[in-house]
């Protein structure tokens, strides 16, 4: 099987052609048009078990801004966003808030925590 | 009339970076006067990730990737200013600054102009139609999203496939909107393939080339857009007009570097870039102005930006020592396949960094210097698109001092 996809691990923007086929040890991946490891990487876990980190805010009381921004410390399976970003909206921090400080750790048990990228003054 | 050896006009990504390259080299005697109340710049609303993976090796949100700079300021103490708006710059070096607490004016050697860009606008490109609620740049709606906890709309269309339009269609959509589609006049994307791939294609919205919005409609609140598919000279094809029903229309439709006080400076402006015309120390037309980050171009990353905010920093050092730096004489000219190239002029005696943006997609195609006709330098593109801004090292030795370089695409 043939799949092409755009690699999105750097600006670049490889265009990446997998195939997949039976060989002599089960099956296997040719990955082409990547320019770099990380590009074949990608390619494979993408066809495997494709997975995507998020950012977004959290709720922050009693600070400088309304909002502190976050992002997840590792990728999480790409089917599992919606459920991430609906734990993600259950939380409400109160300032001050220090970037690098773990908002929720291991996010729904997916080896995942969610970070706060942005200090937040108290007011 | 306060005295400062540098006052650097914008605390973004540029201005952080040069006031920092500059400290790290000597210089203490800085001014960084950052309009907003907090430093960081457009990077404070740029939440989501891939900042960083030139300039420190990791992928960063932007507002860690503003922090890293800041951090530095702060801990080196270089002396800034928030609140305040520069209102004014002179010829000879004289900066206006107003706040609260009045106005202030500043003698400086050098001027380090690193305000940013400003998005383009509904009006910039004149959308006919009624005038409703609703209609966003992509950068407002990310400042009322990510700064403000505002959201702006339910039902929404793109126009434009610029890198932050396609950013907030994925936010928008994480945050339980419904993004339509994303519309572009131009035959190819604007923004990065990797943005089409993460923020389109992942969640399932269309992208349609060669089609814009040709009407708008809605009496308070936008109700609905007409969008039409163009030819190949951009113009509207009668009969292709199709109604999307929608509440929300963010556009992503350019953006333009920010030179009001570059002008009011007597800073001479390119009009293919938009920004000042500089020489390979990023200097201006007028002597001790200086220019970097996406007031001079508009760049693809930001770890772009910083670099060469800190190559300017380097030139102000040198001009700080010797007093002022020579006249290059060297016109760097382009052909009808570069949208615009940075610097605008060489000495042919310096080593410097060649920037640029090809006008359209092309396919094995080569980047040609030459001087007199002789080729200096080739680059190879396998493949280049107008959304990356490719930058070509060009050394000292390669080149002579009488002839202007010449910048071509061949293929």
């Amino acid at each position: 099987m043939v799949r092409e996809f755009t690699c999105i691990m750097c600006p670049l923007g490889c265009g990446l052609r997998t195939e997949t086929r039976q060989g002599e040890r089960g099956e296997e991946i040719l990955v082409t048009g990547n320019t770099c490891p990380k590009g074949k990487e990608y390619a494979v876990q993408e066809l495997t078990d494709p997975q995507r980190n998020i950012a977004t805010s959290v709720l922050v009381s009693g600070g400088e801004l309304p909002l502190a921004s976050v992002r997840l410390t590792h990728a999480i399976p790409k089917d599992r966003i919606f459920d991430v970003m609906g734990e993600i909206r259950k939380r409400k921090l109160t300032a001050p808030v220090k970037a690098k400080e773990i908002v929720i750790e291991n996010v729904l048990g997916l080896g995942s925590d969610v970070i706060a990228t942005k200090d937040i003054g108290k007011i | 009339m306060r005295q400062t050896d540098v006052v650097i006009i914008g605390g973004g990504p540029a201005g952080l970076a040069a006031a920092v390259r500059l400290w790290e080299k000597g210089v203490r005697d800085i001014l960084i006067l950052e309009r907003e109340h907090f430093l960081g710049g457009i990077l404070r609303q740029c939440i989501h990730d891939g900042f960083g993976l030139t300039r420190f090796g990791e992928t960063l949100s932007g507002p860690e990737y503003a922090g890293r700079f800041i951090d530095q300021v702060l801990e080196m103490g270089i002396p800034y200013l928030t609140d305040i708006t520069v209102i004014d710059i002179s010829a000879d070096r004289k900066v206006t600054a107003s706040s609260r607490d009045g106005i202030l004016e500043i003698q400086a050697k050098a001027v380090a102009l690193t305000m940013g860009c400003r998005e383009r606008t509904r009006g910039a490109i004149g959308i006919p139609g009624q005038r409703p609620a609703g209609i966003y740049t992509a950068g407002v709606a990310q400042s009322y999203i990510n700064l403000q906890n505002k959201m702006v709309g339910r039902e929404a269309v793109i126009l434009g496939s610029g890198d932050i339009g396609m950013i907030m269609a994925r936010r928008m959509t994480l945050e339980g909107a419904h993004v339509q589609a994303v519309f572009e006049v131009q035959p190819y994307a604007s923004g990065l393939p990797r943005n089409i791939e993460q923020c389109l294609n992942d969640y399932g919205i269309p992208l349609y080339l060669s089609h814009t919005v040709t009407d708008i409609k809605g009496a308070e609140r936008l109700e609905a857009v007409v969008v039409s598919q163009v030819d190949e000279c951009m113009q509207p094809v009668l009969g292709t007009e199709r109604e999307y029903c929608c509440d929300t229309l963010i556009l992503s439709v350019g953006l333009i570097p920010e030179n009001e006080l570059s002008l009011a400076a007597g800073v001479e402006l390119d009009s293919r870039s938009k920004g000042a015309v500089v020489d390979e120390n990023h200097q201006t037309s007028v002597s001790g102005i200086f220019a970097a980050g996406n007031v001079l171009q508009v760049h693809d990353l930001v770890d772009f930006v910083s670099m060469e905010a800190e190559s300017l920093a380097d030139s102000v050092v040198r001009y700080l020592e010797e007093g002022r730096l020579a006249t290059c004489m060297l016109a760097v000219k382009t052909d009808a396949n570069v949208t615009h190239a940075i610097p605008q002029k060489i000495s042919g005696g310096e080593d410097f960094k060649l920037s640029l943006r090809v006008r359209r997609p092309v396919k094995n195609a080569f980047i040609r210097l030459s001087q007199n006709g002789n080729i200096i330098l080739e680059k190879k593109m396998p493949k280049a698109i107008p959304a990356e801004m490719i930058q070509i090292p060009v050394k000292a030795r390669k080149l002579n001092k009488e002839s202007d370089l010449e910048v071509s695409v061949v293929w």
